[in-house]
């Protein structure tokens, strides 16, 4: 019987949606999928957690985790980690992930592979693909011994069916968290709407066609009217159209939505790394000649301008009729 | 204030990956600094500026990798460290962080800078697991760095919201874009970085055990994304387009 640790991870009070695909990871892996909730106030999370497909939750609560901070929740996962001895550990490849996943893997002396998209095989068997170069090449990657540890991309594996009518233990283990080197004073939230670039099922990217800050509106609209968000070209980000967090590329964020629309984008070998995986991609440019037609799933050329509202107003539509 | 930047010599980022044999294939590539250690690179050469001490630039890799610290000196780093791996066939973030944190122990660092990320292996575990085994504290995907004595303000990149928080020195940061923008090296940068102290180190002149760079993670298969066929672009009246567009998204591609 292996067990499996996964970190569920909330922001603004809701689990996101990688922590239920990282209990569908977990399930791969091993028999027994053990939910981790690490933060000031958790406990209520634990039961989404058991319905997407967790055996049972520990949390481990404490005002000193009410901001993530590297040492604090690397405290609380270490002594869930000393008390549950897990054969494979799953996080997922979000910021509190990246920060912490090889801090924890550092101080359990073992092997991390990060960014997982896929996993081949089952419990010792399986074989993690990831992508290397931006997602220009995967690999397929194993640990050769120990514990298993990865953090998933989210977006890439998918969810267990919830079902609500599931049960299991929840527990709380007790963790005197102390000596944060780290203080957190503000968080400004920048994101579009609260839809997070890495984790939107629909993305709409701008790239210089954009021509300023203000043709990023009918976008941001776009994306408004689809529920996704609103990405950039580095082209546009240094002629500061926009900010740089909405950098899609070899440098910036790398994206898998379910529909990637870039608009104005010439399709730059640096932009196509960080999308080219997108499941569909349309592309919406003046140039017939662009680069970006040739990963595009569906082109239309023509002025981004005209296309944009057209589109907008199209989707309204689709939406009343639907 | 006695300043490290670790480096990673990557694939230009103009290059097209070519796999041969299951191997990334790096005949007649170009490589260069990966970009995110270009912003490290720049901001300890800042913060040297206005603080005073000096900029050590260390990496890990073959002789080939002279060329990215000769750059980094030439951008105004005052010396370079090249530890050389020639010798193993493997090497795993595990491995590379054992390998600066030897390097690192007894040097006194006050301020360790990395990029957040390396374009190529993309894992951005190196960073922090160098000063997890150092002991000291780090803060990741950082666009702003402030420091006063020992008391360092950061805000850092957090998905796209910015979190600002405070902490002190002895640091480990790793850059995000937008952290500054780093400087090219300037004809007398490049004269100069010539006659710049670039020491050369193999494993065996440090204390590391073959337990330290055991390989944890092993590559089984790398290999090219399937290639995407043609798209079809749409024809006929722009109104048209769309609503085909739009029709296709629903019914064929089925995302809407």
């Amino acid at each position: 019987m292996s067990k499996v640790l996964v970190l569920g991870e909330a922001r603004e009070g809701a689990l996101r949606n990688v922590s239920f695909e990282a209990i569908a990871a977990g399930k791969k892996l091993g028999d027994e999928v053990v939910g981790l909730l690490v933060g000031d106030a958790v406990a209520s999370l634990a039961n989404e957690l058991i319905a997407y497909g967790a055996d049972r939750v520990i949390t481990v609560e404490h005002p000193n985790l009410a901001h993530y901070t590297s040492d604090g929740y690397s405290q609380a996962v270490l002594a869930v980690v000393e008390q549950e001895s897990p054969d494979a550990i799953v996080f997922g490849h979000t910021a509190v992930g990246k920060d912490l996943s090889p801090k924890v893997a550092s101080r359990l002396q073992i092997g991390l592979v990060s960014d997982v998209t896929a996993i081949e095989g089952e419990g010792d068997d399986a074989v993690f693909i990831r992508p290397i170069y931006s997602g220009k090449a995967f690999e397929k990657v194993k640990i050769s011994e120990g514990t298993v540890f990865v953090s998933i991309r989210p977006n890439n594996i998918a969810p267990l069916a919830k079902d609500a009518g599931r049960s299991g233990d929840v527990s709380s283990v007790s963790v005197d968290v102390q000596n944060l080197r780290s203080i957190i004073k503000e968080v400004v939230r920048k994101s579009t709407d609260g839809v997070d670039l890495s984790e939107a099922k629909v993305v709409v990217a701008g790239g210089r066609g954009v021509k300023s800050e203000e043709g990023f509106e009918p976008l941001k609209e776009l994306a408004n009217v689809l529920g996704g968000a609103v990405g950039a070209s580095r082209g546009a980000c240094d002629a500061e159209y926009c900010d740089y967090s909405l950098q899609i590329g070899q440098t910036g964020k790398v994206v898998t939505p379910d529909l990637y629309i870039a608009a104005g984008i010439s399709g730059a070998i640096q932009h196509l790394a960080g999308m080219s995986n997108s499941k569909v991609i349309v592309a919406i440019n003046k140039d017939p000649e662009a680069n970006i037609f040739k990963v595009a799933d569906y082109g239309i050329v023509g002025d981004l301008f005209e296309v944009v509202p057209l589109l907008i107003e199209e989707f309204k539509a689709l939406k009343v009729n639907a | 204030m006695n300043i490290f930047v670790l480096v990673k010599r990557t694939f230009d980022t103009e290059e097209k990956i070519v796999v041969n044999g299951g191997q990334i294939d790096e005949g007649g590539a170009e490589f260069i600094i990966n970009p995110y250690d270009e912003y490290a690179i720049e901001e300890a050469i800042q913060v040297r500026d206005a603080q005073g001490g000096s900029v050590t630039v260390v990496t890990i890799g073959d002789e080939e990798a002279e060329k990215q610290l000769r750059t980094a000196l030439a951008m105004g780093a005052d010396s370079a460290v090249l530890i050389n791996s020639e010798d193993l066939d493997d090497l795993d973030q595990f491995g590379a962080a054992h390998i600066l944190a030897e390097y690192l122990k007894d040097k006194d660092a006050d301020l360790i800078l990395a990029g957040n990320v390396a374009i190529d292996g993309g894992s951005g575990q190196v960073g922090p697991r160098v000063a997890d085994l150092l002991g000291i504290n780090y803060v990741t995907t950082i666009t702003n760095l402030d420091i006063n004595g020992s008391d360092v303000t950061i805000v850092r990149d957090v998905e796209g919201d910015s979190e600002t928080l405070t902490t002190s020195l002895p640091l480990l940061v790793t850059a995000q874009q937008g952290l500054n923008e780093p400087r090219y090296p300037s004809l007398p940068g490049i004269m100069k970085a010539k006659k710049k102290p670039l020491e050369e180190l193999e494993l065996d002149d440090l204390d590391i055990d073959e337990d330290d760079v055991e390989v944890k993670v092993e590559t089984v298969e790398i290999y090219l994304p399937p290639q995407k066929a043609a798209g079809r672009v749409l024809q006929g009246e722009l109104q048209d387009q769309v609503k085909e567009l739009v029709q296709l998204l629903h019914s064929e591609a089925k995302v809407i």
